[in-house]
Formats: C-alpha cells, structure tokens, sequence
C-alpha cells in the first residue's frame, strides 16, 4: 500500500521583469528587479545639516536645546537619527558611524531600514546619510561672548570697615551653589555685585541671601526699550541689597525703642551670633535678645566698637555669680590689659558672660570703652554717661595664637570675583589682613565650619603632623579648635572640565579658574 | 494571431471589460471606441465583437462566463440586454440566464471548450446548466488554494495559465483535469490576478498594456500564439505524458 508524502516543492514563475526562474513571491520579481523598482529610502533626506557651538562642544538638539557629545558617541547617533526625517515610514533597523575626518565637519550615518513594499514583502537597504556640520554659537555661548548681556545685577553691600561678611557670605554661596546662574560678580566699594541674565533668577539670589543674614532690598528697574504695539518693555532690574552693620563680637549701644521692646535689655549688649537674625546678650544681666531685618532697619543703629578694636586683657580671678543662663555664667573677672604688664599695675574689675568659659590665667579679648571717644548719636539708649562700662570681654583667646602663621593644611574655595580695577596698595593689604582675620575665626569656630566647605590641601596629612608638633615644641598640648583631618574635604580637580557641565552651570565654571573647578567628595 | 496590449480607459485590468472565446468577442461599453476597436483590428474577419452591458454595468468580463458554444449570464442582466446579446450572437451560440447567488459568474468559473473549473460553493444547479448549455466536463475546483477559480485561472484550448503561487503538484492536478499544459505565472507586471489582466481564445490572447515581456512571452508559449517558435512540440510532449500517465 502506498502512503501518501506531502512534499513540499517550491513552485517557481518567472520574474515578471527579467525572466529570471525564481520561487514565486507576493511581488512576482526577482531581489534585484525589486530593487531596481522600488527605493524604500525614497523621501528621506540624504544629506542634512547639524548645527554645533564651537565655544562649548554642544550639538543643537531642536528647538533650542544643546547636548555636550564626543564625536562618534551613541548619544551623537541618537541626535542625529532624530534629525532625518521620513524614518517613521520605515523600520529601523541598524545605525552606526562611518569614519569621518574631525576636521571635514562632515558626520556620516550608516543605517540600514526595512520597509514593506508590496504586500507581505520586506525590503531592506543600508544607504548613508551625511550631516554637515554647520557652527552656530549658542545662547550660553553667545551671552558670555557679549558680556554685557546681564538683565539683572544684585548690588550686596555692608557698609562696615572690613570684609569678614562678604567672605562668610562667599563660602556659604560656593557651598549651596547658589552663584550657579550669575553671569559675573564684580567688587565693588563696600561690596559685590552680582550680574544675572533674567530677573527670576536674581530675585532667587536675594531670596537665598536673605535667608542667610539680615539684609533690606530695595529694587529698581530701568526701562531699555518698550514696544508700544506688542504692549512689551525690556527693562534693566537693580536689586540692592543692604546687609546689617553688625557682625559678631561687635558690641552695641542698642537706641532706647529697641531696649524697650526687647524687656529692658542691655542697653550695652555683645551680638553674639549673625543669622537671618542679629542674637544680642547683655553682659551684665546674661539677658538675650534677638531681632529681625525689619525690626532693624526701623530703627538702625551701628556698632559701638568692631573687632578690630579688640584688645588682649589677662584675667587674673573669675569670682562665678551663680546665675547662669545655656553656655554662659555671669561672673565678676578681675583682669589687666596684656600690654600693661611690666609697664604698670592697673587692674579692672569687670562683670562678664564668660564666666564659664574664662579661669584665672587666660587670656579673653575685650573692648576698652574707656579710652574710646563715641559719637553722642551711637549713644542714644545710654542713661547717663557713667552707665558705660570701661571693659566689655567677648571672647577668649589663647596665647601664642598669633603665631600659627606657618602653613595651613586647609583652604577654603573661592568664588570667581572680578576685582577692581588697579586697587591700591593698602587696599589689597586690608584684604589680606581680613582674610587672615577670617581664617583665624574660621580656625576658632566650630559651628561657623559647620556651615562652610572646607578643602584639604594636596599635602594635607604632612603639614597637619607638622603643625602639631610645632604646638607641641611651644608648648601647646591639646587644642580643642584645631581643625582635624577629618573635617575636611577631599578636593578634586578637574583639568579637562568640559564633560562636567550640564546645562545650567556652564557659564559660570568657564569663567572659574581651574583650581576652582571642583566637585564635593564627601 | 499573437498577443496585444492594451488598456481599458486608462485601467490595465481587461479581462474585467471583455470576454473572449472562440466564437464571439464581448466588450464593454466604452467612451472612446478605442478598445473595441483593437479587439476588432484582430478578430472582425472571424468572429463577432459585440458590445453589450450586464445588469446595467461594463464589466461583462467578470459577470459572465462562456465558450463557443454558449454564454451564461447571471440573474442581474435584464431582459433587453440578454436580448440584445442573444440577437448579437451567432444562432449556435446558447444564451441563458442562471439563477445563481454568486453572480459574478466570470470569477467563479474557469471555462474552455471541453472542461470547466467552478467554484466549489456554486449550486448543483448551476454545476448542470453550465454542462448542458456549455457542453463540458465540470470539475469542482481551486487554484492554489483560491476559490475563484475564473479570477485566478486564464483558460484556453490550449493551454492555461494559473495563479504564481500554485505548487507543482496542483499544476499537475490542473493540468490532468483539463488536458492542456498549465504554468503558472503573471501579468500586468507581476499581478496574480490572471484573468483580470488577460483574455485569451485558441488564436489570440489581449494583455494589460502593463504586461512585460517576460509575461507576453509565457503567455504567447502556454497558449501556443506564437507560431514561429513552436512551443508546441513541447506541449505536444507534455500532453503525451499527460495522457500516459492517465
């Protein structure tokens, strides 16, 4: 018996073109015949143009985004792609780099595309696609290009004899990068000015600084153009920005109002720290106070003596009072100004709130008020004139402090400052002098380093060892303040920078010297 | 005596607008009498080219079906065309309505002047009107699996030409049934709609104006049009085997 075997024989035509024998198929021709009938990459374009910025390396990606890529890069590829258009006809199939020439500014595409031509038949074709590449310099670009292309500037001033605010200030933006969309920041007298390229993104700033420190704003615009017909108006934004003349260990003549409604305090009061508040405390009665911006720029007042007036007295007896309020006592100190041993005997009696923190034999800093000569008007609040105190202490020092000039193992980052112009001699050495002073507080601050971002120095482990043992030779064991090792951050530096910019901060890092390019490694 | 293109109106589909047999030309009515008249230049001087309308419509081609010995029009034609056709036609020529629901009768039976392929739905009727009126064998069929027999298949005395998909062994099928060679091919540039783009009699065959050479050439072979080439001897040869085999 025979079993019936379904064979499977192919039935062959002849291609209806060429007369070639071939299995026959939905479109009835041979491959070539097909190929020569129908061309699937028909409607997409076989040379375009791609717009790049030769100042920072970006690809224009429409509308008006720039994407940072290396040439021959997938995320190149992938821009590109989205540049030919007709593709959503066909099916992708593979897309790679055909090797260009850097300097040809030609960028070539390999793809290969599927595409159903007739019923149930695919066609498949690799064909190459050419990018010029054309320079368009972009916004970023452009604005840094022009300069003067700011529509908002932030003028920050503290009208105070030193710099220690603008440089705690400094370290508190590097540390929140709130300087990201500045164009520039120049120094001014007084202060600094920030320059930013809309109005959104310098009220951001004043709002970031008055969250910081006590400042009044005050804004003003001047109108660059107007177009009448369109009912629109370019203006120049000016924000100023005044910071309270106070800083801390400054002490204060508070006006008569401002005791009143703080409970009687003070008059003569100590500030003792600087936030979006000013925190006062009497030392007499161990009274503290704080008040807001707005409370002070009601009723302004200076500060009776800044700390430049410091002077180094020696206690001689801390007799406690008992009364203690949080960190401070309230004590009566017998002492006798440094510079007056072996010169003569003159001893003072002072009350302090540093009574916990003073014993007999330190040193403490402190205003001499006696010999100082104030205006009448810093006065106000004063009862009678002999109600002034003769010494105020503040803080307490240590000895030898001073000479820890050698080298230190930290350093702080720095913002990208223009300066002014051809500055005078002693101008620069003030600035030296108060970044010295700022150093020094820095060193001596436990809570202000909380706050700001400090950098180890290359060598840092080395020159921290030597500092010990140089304390140790003068005879200093265990110094509570020294800045460990610990506390610090590692900094890194980035010469080829470029690959880190992204978007926003572009501008910005270009202008910033090359030790300032720096990322947090904590 | 060979193969013609041409088009009908600007469409390459001809077999949908004419029906060709040994005995009578159909055409549909046509603006320009351009078409008929190409069927006329070949066939005046043997058989009548008669333009007609079925049911109101030009595509006599797919609506109808016939040899030489008659001519079946589906129950749409009324009665002033199917006399019209009637007095048209030769005496001999048997005209007849069928009463049948598939009325595209061309694309549903394949006919010559021996053998008829039909649909495998049509009725029992049908199937007996079709062998009495004209006068052949029927056979139940599909070509590559298509029940439209009429659309796919392109039939003659002398050959027949079937859709490009049908395997070896359906040829062979075919090719037993109806006792001529059968190939399987294309026209109008690779369409599989065999009928729709050629009509063909013992001595002459029509082809879309899309055909090509390639196409012309299997047509003018398996339908034995072309004298000087004599495929005939291979038919010849083919037929025999045919015959041995059965």
């Amino acid at each position: 018996m025979n079993t019936y075997i379904p064979q499977d024989r192919p039935n062959y035509i002849l291609c209806c073109i060429c007369g070639v024998t071939i299995q026959s198929n939905p479109s009835n021709m041979c491959i070539n015949c097909i190929k020569t009938q129908v061309d699937i990459t028909e409607g997409i374009p076989k040379q375009l143009v791609i717009q790049w910025c030769r100042g920072c390396n970006r690809y224009l990606q429409p509308p008006n985004h720039w994407v940072l890529c290396e040439l021959e890069s997938s995320e190149l590829l992938v821009l590109c792609i989205k540049r030919i258009k007709g593709l959503n006809k066909v099916k992708l199939v593979d897309a790679s780099w055909v090797w260009t020439e850097p300097h040809s500014r030609r960028l070539k595409v390999k793809l290969t595309i599927q595409k159903e031509v007739f019923t149930s038949s695919i066609l498949q074709q690799v064909f190459i696609v050419e990018f010029v590449v054309q320079g368009q310099q972009c916004d970023k670009c452009q604005k840094f290009e022009a300069k003067d292309t700011w529509n908002a500037v932030v003028q920050l001033r503290q009208k105070v004899d030193h710099k220690r605010t603008f440089l705690y200030i400094e370290q508190i933006i590097l540390k929140h990068n709130a300087h990201t969309n500045t164009l520039n920041i120049k120094e001014k007298p007084d202060g600094l000015d920030f320059f930013f390229a809309n109005r959104a993104h310098a009220l951001k700033f004043v709002d970031f600084i008055s969250a910081i420190t006590p400042v009044r704003t005050k804004k003003s615009e001047q109108l660059i153009s107007a177009d009448e017909q369109s009912n629109t108006a370019n203006y120049k934004h000016t924000f100023s920005v005044e910071i309270v003349p106070l800083s801390k260990d400054d002490i204060v003549c508070l006006p008569p109002k401002v005791c009143n409604a703080l409970g009687n305090i003070g008059p003569i009061v100590v500030v003792t720290k600087v936030s979006n508040l000013i925190h006062f405390i009497d030392p007499n009665t161990l009274q503290t106070a704080e008040i807001a911006a707005l409370t002070f720029w009601n009723c302004p007042f200076r500060p009776l003596s800044s700390y430049k007036q410091l002077v180094e007295f020696t206690c001689l007896d801390v007799t406690l009072l008992g009364e203690t309020k949080g960190k401070h006592a309230l004590s009566d100190v017998q002492l006798m100004r440094s510079a007056d041993f072996g010169v003569n005997d003159n001893l003072y009696n002072v009350r302090s709130h540093l009574g916990n923190i003073l014993s007999a034999g330190d040193l403490a800093l402190g205003y001499d008020l006696s010999t100082t000569i104030f205006n009448d008007s810093d006065l106000a609040g004063l009862k009678s004139k002999n109600s002034l105190p003769d010494f105020v202490l503040v803080k307490k020092t240590y000895p030898g402090k001073d000479d820890f000039r050698f080298k230190r193992h930290w350093k702080l980052g720095n913002l990208p400052i223009e300066g002014i112009e051809n500055p005078k001699k002693q101008d620069i050495e003030r600035m030296e002098r108060d970044k010295e002073d700022f150093n020094r507080e820095i060193e001596g601050d436990h809570e202000m380093r909380s706050r700001i971002n400090i950098y180890k120095e290359p060598n840092a482990k080395e020159i921290y060892e030597s500092r010990l043992k140089k304390k140790q030779e003068i005879g200093i064991e265990d110094d509570e303040d020294e800045i460990k090792l610990e506390e610090l951050l590692d900094q890194m530096d980035i010469n080829n920078n470029t690959e880190f910019y992204d978007d926003e901060d572009y501008d910005d890092d270009d202008e910033e010297d090359d030790e300032d390019d720096k990322m947090d490694m904590e | 005596m060979s193969c013609t293109r041409l088009q009908y109106e600007n469409s390459c589909d001809i077999g949908v607008f004419a029906k060709l047999t040994n005995g009578y030309c159909l055409v549909g009515q046509c603006g320009s009498k351009h078409f008929k008249r190409v069927f006329e230049n070949t066939l005046q001087n043997h058989i009548p080219v008669v333009e007609a309308s079925i049911a109101g419509t030009r595509i006599v081609g797919r609506l109808c079906v016939g040899n030489s010995k008659g001519l079946l029009l589906p129950n749409t034609t009324t009665d002033q065309e199917l006399l019209h056709i009637r007095n048209s036609l030769p005496d001999k020529v048997v005209v007849q309505r069928v009463e049948e629901r598939l009325s595209a009768l061309g694309n549903c039976i394949a006919v010559n002047d021996y053998v008829a392929l039909i649909h495998p739905d049509l009725d029992r009727e049908t199937e007996e009107i079709i062998a009495d009126v004209l006068d052949v064998e029927v056979f139940r069929q599909t070509v590559s699996g298509q029940v439209l027999v009429g659309t796919y298949c392109a039939l003659s005395n002398q050959g027949a030409l079937v859709h490009p998909n049908t395997s070896i062994a359906d040829q062979e099928e075919l090719s037993s049934l109806l006792q001529v060679p059968v190939i399987a091919g294309t026209v109008n540039r690779g369409n599989e709609c065999i009928s729709a783009g050629c009509v063909v009699n013992d001595w002459a065959a029509f082809v879309g104006s899309d055909t090509t050479a390639t196409e012309v050439t299997v047509i003018e072979s398996i339908f034995s049009l072309n004298r000087d080439s004599k495929p005939s001897n291979i038919v010849n040869q083919i037929r025999n085997s045919v015959i041995d085999n059965l």
